[in-house]
């Protein structure tokens, strides 16, 4: 087991309304596995993706990392565990625009170093995220901004950017959703290799045919997971 | 490594930083040239007044002056610290052309020339005689008579570039000096109807010491008559003050504590003698406690100045706050990313502080070199200006000064420099802590619907 959830209850206020996301929810993802979580707009999926990727903290329970409490983690081994353990893949991609595609991939690695430790690794991490560029078919991009690609090829970038630090878990939340069914396909087919090769992932989606294609899905419905 | 480059990538993508760049530059560009022109037109001041002076002055608070001076001279003539020495005569008069019954309210110093310009820089100040003091009060109108020297204005009137109009030679040929003397008990010297002394004089130099009361209103007459003059000779001669100048080398303080220690014996050594009581009005002091009241007006201007220019520093932090604000508000998407990413909070900030250092050093570089050129062409376009436009900021008829200082003190211009990064980092630096502990679902959330 590389990720168990208990009991979590995460709930936001709108003004004076109390809004519960999530109540009491269990959840488990074993290594390797390809888990969709799929749910109706406001069924808390994207808000337990967060929990899971410590984006966010639970109002109560707990989130283990192969045996460890999230929770215990202090501020800078929750940064540590963002960069290196967990990569997210965003709907909207979030590359930043002053950034070439090369820079966007790189920046965690960076991030995860100080100078003098990407100073020695920097010609490792640079080959890394040329091979993943080129899995993603974007070779000849490495040089172009966000805004000169396609919505397709963004999320491509925003992929090999979540792989870089050869996460142990990749989190997904709609990588598809912007997207057109074909964009959108290719975009689970480079998931589905990943997983193949042994990646862990986790992808919240609301469409039902995307989530049939992972190993196992995840129904969640008013803040639970609905028993099959 | 990734930090300067994201802060290198926003300083040279995000064009509202122009804004905050041209704040800082006009912020510093008008600090520089201000305040160097006001340190200029200080020091100048400063260094007149000094050279008026004397490095230290020992003198009376009473116009009676004091007495028993000669051996405390010779004693200070003695010093190896001490290059310069001249007693000096202060008093008030009038000042009437022969011929004419305008009588002028003057202030009238009586001096030896040679020993004045060697305690003082009065031989700098002298037109004909710049180059032999001495004969300073030789005059070439009549030799027959006492020579007087006056302060220039009171002879020429300057042109609006500050030169004074002499084509035609000096208006005044002779004048004559009444005074009023006092005894050493403070009364007139003489009584009845004559209660004045009067003498000729010839005009034999002028002094331009840069100082408006002296040049419109001082005349030097030579030690002697000016002591006869205002009865201060006799058996117990007086004088009002004495005039030292240090050995290159001595400091001010040290020479003047080394002087006070000296005169504190000399009174010891005289207090039971007659008219002793004259030396309770007497102080030792260093130029710049002589001449405070002259020198406060500018200083408390400097002060002002320095006020203003605070606010002015205020005013440019906000709009960096402003800016800042905008910028980061515009960046909050990037932030959820970085932090997603597993950037910490403080490094997040310090980006944004990295990138706000950027738009200091740019700015204010941009400041100091367009203050710096304009310093050095300081004059050249305040004359083009008047060719222009007519318009003078510094009428030399009224302002004693001669060129506009424009000295560059790289010192001041560092300090200036430095305060403007200090300044855009201070006011980067709430929005930029306010970014860097967002959390990151906030941003994303926000960036997502």
């Amino acid at each position: 087991m590389i990720l168990k959830g208990v009991g979590l209850h995460k709930s936001y206020k709108m003004g004076q309304t109390k809004l519960d996301v999530l109540r009491g929810l269990d959840v488990s993802i074993k290594e390797g596995e390809f888990v969709a979580i799929i749910g109706a707009s406001g069924s808390g999926k994207s808000t337990l993706l967060h929990l899971l990727g410590a984006l966010d903290k639970a109002d109560s329970g707990s989130i283990e990392f192969r045996g460890k409490p999230l929770s215990s983690f202090r501020s800078g081994e929750l940064n540590g565990f963002r960069n290196k353990t967990v990569g997210f893949v965003f709907q909207f991609y979030h590359l930043l625009a002053e950034l070439n595609i090369l820079e966007n991939t790189l920046l965690p690695a960076m991030a995860g170093s100080n100078s003098i430790g990407w100073a020695s690794k920097r010609k490792t991490a640079n080959e890394r995220a040329i091979t993943l560029l080129e899995r993603m078919g974007l070779a000849e991009r490495l040089k172009h901004k966000a805004y000169q690609l396609s919505g397709g090829e963004r999320q491509r970038v925003a992929i090999a950017r979540a792989l870089i630090n050869e996460p142990e878990l990749l989190l997904a939340d709609e990588p598809t959703g912007n997207l057109d069914s074909e964009t959108g396909n290719g975009i689970l087919e480079a998931l589905e290799e990943f997983n193949r090769a042994g990646q862990t992932i986790v992808m919240v989606t609301h469409d039902d045919r995307i989530a049939d294609r992972a190993d196992r899905v995840i129904r969640l419905v008013d803040g639970k997971i609905e028993k099959s | 490594m990734y930090k300067l480059m994201l802060a290198m990538r926003y300083f040279l993508t995000r064009r509202i930083s122009v804004l905050a760049i041209a704040a800082i530059a006009l912020c510093v560009f008008i600090v520089v040239v201000v305040m160097s022109v006001m340190i200029g037109l200080v020091n100048d001041f400063k260094g007149k007044n000094h050279n008026y002076s004397g490095d230290c002055v020992i003198h009376s608070e009473s116009m009676v002056g004091f007495a028993y001076y000669e051996d405390f001279v010779s004693d200070l003539e003695r010093q190896d610290f001490i290059s310069g020495v001249s007693p000096v005569i202060d008093g008030f008069g009038l000042l009437r052309r022969p011929g004419t019954e305008d009588n002028v309210g003057i202030q009238i110093r009586g001096v030896d020339p040679g020993r004045h310009s060697a305690a003082t820089g009065f031989g700098d100040t002298l037109y004909y005689h710049k180059d032999k003091p001495e004969d300073a009060f030789v005059s070439s109108i009549d030799p027959n008579l006492p020579g007087g020297v006056l302060g220039i204005s009171i002879l020429y009137q300057s042109d609006s570039s500050g030169e004074y109009l002499r084509h035609y030679g000096s208006p005044v040929k002779d004048f004559e000096i009444t005074c009023f003397p006092l005894n050493a008990m403070g009364g007139l010297a003489k009584g009845g109807a004559d209660i004045t002394n009067s003498k000729i004089f010839a005009y034999s130099d002028d002094t331009h010491s840069g100082l408006v009361k002296v040049d419109g209103g001082m005349i030097y007459l030579p030690f002697a008559e000016t002591q006869t003059m205002f009865e201060m000779g006799g058996q117990v001669k007086r004088i009002n003050s004495l005039h030292i100048k240090f050995t290159k080398g001595v400091s001010v303080d040290d020479g003047t504590a080394k002087v006070a220690a000296m005169w504190e014996k000399h009174v010891e050594r005289n207090k039971d003698k007659a008219y002793a009581n004259l030396f309770d009005n007497v102080s030792v002091e260093d130029w710049f406690r002589y001449r405070r009241e002259i020198i406060a007006g500018m200083q408390k201007e400097q002060t002002m100045l320095m006020i203003l220019f605070s606010m002015l520093g205020v005013i440019t932090v906000f709009v960096i706050f402003v800016v800042f604000y905008m910028i980061i508000g515009h960046k909050t998407r990037d932030i959820g990313i970085m932090k997603s990413i597993g950037v910490s909070s403080w490094s997040v900030v310090s980006i944004f502080l990295m990138f706000a250092g950027m738009v200091g050093i740019v700015g204010s570089a941009i400041g100091a070199a367009a203050g710096c050129a304009v310093l050095y062409n300081m004059n050249e376009i305040e004359a083009w200006v008047f060719e222009t436009f007519h318009w003078q900021p510094w009428n030399r008829a009224i302002y004693a000064i001669g060129e506009i200082p424009h000295d560059i003190e790289p010192v001041v211009i560092a300090v200036i420099v430095l305060c403007a990064i200090g300044a855009s980092l201070f006011g980067a630096f709430v929005p930029a802590v306010q970014a860097g502990f967002k959390r990151p679902v906030e941003v994303l959330q926000v960036n997502q619907v």
